[in-house]
């Protein structure tokens, strides 16, 4: 098995018609994914890509019976977006816009929450389960179906971790990118018990990078629940006080949320944290012989 | 995005909440003037967005007339060194009447990650560092997460003042709430809050940062930006909506993406180096927005070395490799550049690169990268 995608996975795609929109909803499907249909106001009753593209995620929903939603739409309308899934059954919603204005995530959270459905992001790359399903914008070809969990708030360093573990013929069992905002849908946590509960993942490769306390968190969640072996990267180690590194959630503001602490954390919880974004591979590669 | 303290009681005088009388002066010919206009004596505080401005000598009382046109002189024009914000001139004073100060509390609203909510914070230890206060004294320290609504009255009490200054505080803090929602403000700050010997309650100083995502909406905040107060080059960066920040190091970098930005300058570290910037250039950059970055990261003058780090997703080697090719072709660059492509067009962008009749030196993973940057 996998986590939160499969073959079950019924994909609508939230802004399908614009450029990237269009350009992702192509990859995923061309991966396997089973797209459905997508969502633009104004643009229902025409199609893309061989599927029906509705005005709203309602009528989507009643005439393909999805469950799953990608989203594309500009940083104005995103939170609107995640609502509007959330509202009318949506179970997993990934959020790939980036900049939406805090405030407004604050609102959609609590609707994700009071509906019952899953976010993962925003601002984040998606997920995939190799050779299955793909729900994301990552380049698909560097990965390879395994048994290696793989849980980030970075897109590129993500794909990073995954083209290490691939050159040294190591699979991965679902990749998900949680997203680099301050307030985020699905989180350590919720992946780690995830990846624990999921039978094909013996490994966790876990990247967290600086700015808030849920790696710290983390930790303190491997300690009690996680017997399978995880090993961590932390970005940001050089990263300088109050500057915003790129993520709005990237910051370090006194002595919070910096990397050193992180780190003591993770390995304080017999997580093996590497200090060379280089060696994820290899030492996910040592701890599985 | 930061605002000064001046404009910060701007906002906060629109919101009704009282703060003393106050003139701005911009140049040193009109200090005497302003001075007319201020009841001596006056406090004449430097307008730089930086924290503890107090200790950097940016802050002082002056008692009469001739001390505070000597005091307004000097800190108009000064080098403010502080340890947050590094040095920084002060183009701008604002001079101040003096309260009769009774009590100073702290009063802040600010967004708090951990429960994704926002939280009030109330202290009867206003005007001193919050942080050090709340390590020395966490009982002084009164916190609510506000979920639904807010109600602030039963944290106010804790604070044990009487009924009146406590509906006033009370007041201060729904008015702050308020332009904190309708302004998408992520930190409101009053330190110090004070109590004047009349039982007047007044903002004694004001902090404000906006959420940069949510400035499309506010186009009267968007106009309190004050461009002096950003570095040249970052500045520059985002008008072309790249993610730059000037370090202190001498290897200049350029990467795709946030995450692999930061483990780049800590691969650089490693080597033995320091970054001299950090610089994403996002997911689907073109060959032009590349040059633009890559020229940017070379008017930096302390660069030893260039290490060019991406990982083609979205973004192409070979749209990545052309704009560094003209880019290094238009420019007189002295300093060896190292690239490290891995991803999408990786074999096209490597042949253009070979094919430059520039000299390169191309690394195929990070530990070949640190070895390379080890021996510069």
């Amino acid at each position: 098995m996998s986590i939160f995608i499969n073959k079950d996975t019924r994909l609508i795609v939230q802004g399908i018609t614009g450029k990237e929109g269009s350009f992702h909803a192509k990859s995923c499907k061309e991966y396997g994914t089973n797209l459905v249909g997508g969502v633009t106001p104004n643009k229902g009753g025409t199609s893309i890509l061989d599927v029906p593209v509705f005005d709203t995620v309602k009528e989507a929903v009643n005439e393909t019976n999805a469950n799953t939603s990608i989203i594309f739409v500009p940083a104005r309308f995103g939170a609107n977006a995640i609502i509007e899934a959330a509202e009318n059954g949506i179970e997993l919603i990934v959020c790939i816009t980036e900049g939406i204005p805090v405030l407004d995530m604050m609102k959609a959270k609590k609707a994700v929450q009071i509906n019952g459905a899953r976010l993962i992001g925003p601002n984040c790359p998606g997920l995939i389960t190799p050779n299955v399903c793909k729900v994301g914008i990552m380049p698909s070809k560097i990965h390879k179906k395994g048994n290696v969990g793989v849980v980030s708030r970075s897109g590129t360093l993500t794909y990073e971790a995954v083209y290490q573990l691939t050159q040294l013929g190591i699979g991965q069992s679902t990749c998900i990118g949680i997203g680099g905002d301050p307030i985020i849908g699905t989180n350590f946590i919720d992946v780690l018990k995830a990846f624990q509960e999921d039978e094909q993942t013996d490994a966790i490769c876990m990247i967290g990078e600086i700015g808030g306390t849920a790696e710290e968190e983390a930790a303190d969640y491997i300690k009690q629940y996680v017997t399978k072996p995880v090993v961590s990267f932390i970005a940001g180690l050089t990263a300088p006080e109050g500057k915003r590194m790129g993520h709005a959630g990237a910051i370090i503001s006194g002595e919070k949320g910096t990397a050193k602490s992180k780190m003591e954390a993770l390995t304080n919880a017999g997580v093996i944290v590497c200090e060379n974004p280089a060696n994820l591979g290899s030492t996910i590669k040592s701890i599985l012989q | 995005m930061k605002i000064h303290e001046y404009q910060a009681k701007e906002l906060f005088k629109q919101y009704e909440i009282k703060v003393p009388n106050s003139v701005l002066c911009e140049k040193h010919e009109d200090i005497e003037c302003v001075l007319n206009q201020v009841p001596i004596p006056c406090v004449i505080k430097a307008q730089v967005h930086s924290g503890a401005r107090g200790k950097a000598g940016g802050v002082k009382v002056a008692k009469d007339f001739d001390s505070a046109i000597e005091v307004a002189n000097n800190i108009l024009g000064m080098e403010l060194k502080s340890s947050q914000a590094g040095i920084k001139k002060v183009n701008k004073i604002l001079i101040e009447e003096c309260v009769d100060i009774e009590k100073e509390l702290y009063l802040s609203l600010t967004f708090d990650r951990t429960n994704e909510c926002i939280a009030l914070i109330l202290s009867t230890e206003g005007g001193m560092d919050i942080e050090n206060v709340a390590k020395a004294t966490p009982e002084k320290i009164h916190t609510l997460q506000i979920k639904e609504y807010l109600n602030p009255k039963e944290l106010v009490q804790k604070l044990g003042f009487n009924n009146e200054i406590n509906k006033k505080i009370e007041k201060i803090i729904n008015s702050l709430y308020k332009l904190m929602i309708e302004k998408d403000a992520t930190l409101v700050e009053i330190n110090p809050l004070v109590i004047t010997k009349q039982g007047d309650v007044i903002a004694l100083d004001a902090k404000i940062n906006f959420d940069d995502n949510a400035l499309f909406r506010h186009e009267d905040i968007l106009l309190l930006k004050d461009e002096t107060e950003e570095n040249p080059l970052e500045l520059e960066a985002q008008k072309s909506s790249l993610s730059y920040i000037k370090l202190d190091g001498t290897i200049g970098c350029m990467v795709n993406g946030a995450g692999l930005a930061m483990a780049t300058m800590d691969v650089i570290k490693l080597a033995g180096k320091d970054a001299a910037n950090f610089l994403d250039v996002g997911g689907g950059a073109s060959s032009e927005k590349i040059e633009k970055a890559f020229r940017l990261l070379i008017s930096d003058e302390n660069l030893e070395a260039v290490f060019i780090n991406i990982f083609g997703g979205i973004l192409r080697c070979d749209f990545l490799a052309e704009g560094v090719k003209n880019a290094i072709k238009t420019l007189n660059v002295q300093v060896p550049v190292i690239v490290r492509m891995e991803g999408t067009n990786k074999e096209l962008g490597t042949e253009i690169l070979n094919n430059s009749g520039l000299k390169f030196t191309v690394v195929n993973d990070l530990n070949e990268a640190i070895e390379v940057i080890r021996k510069i």
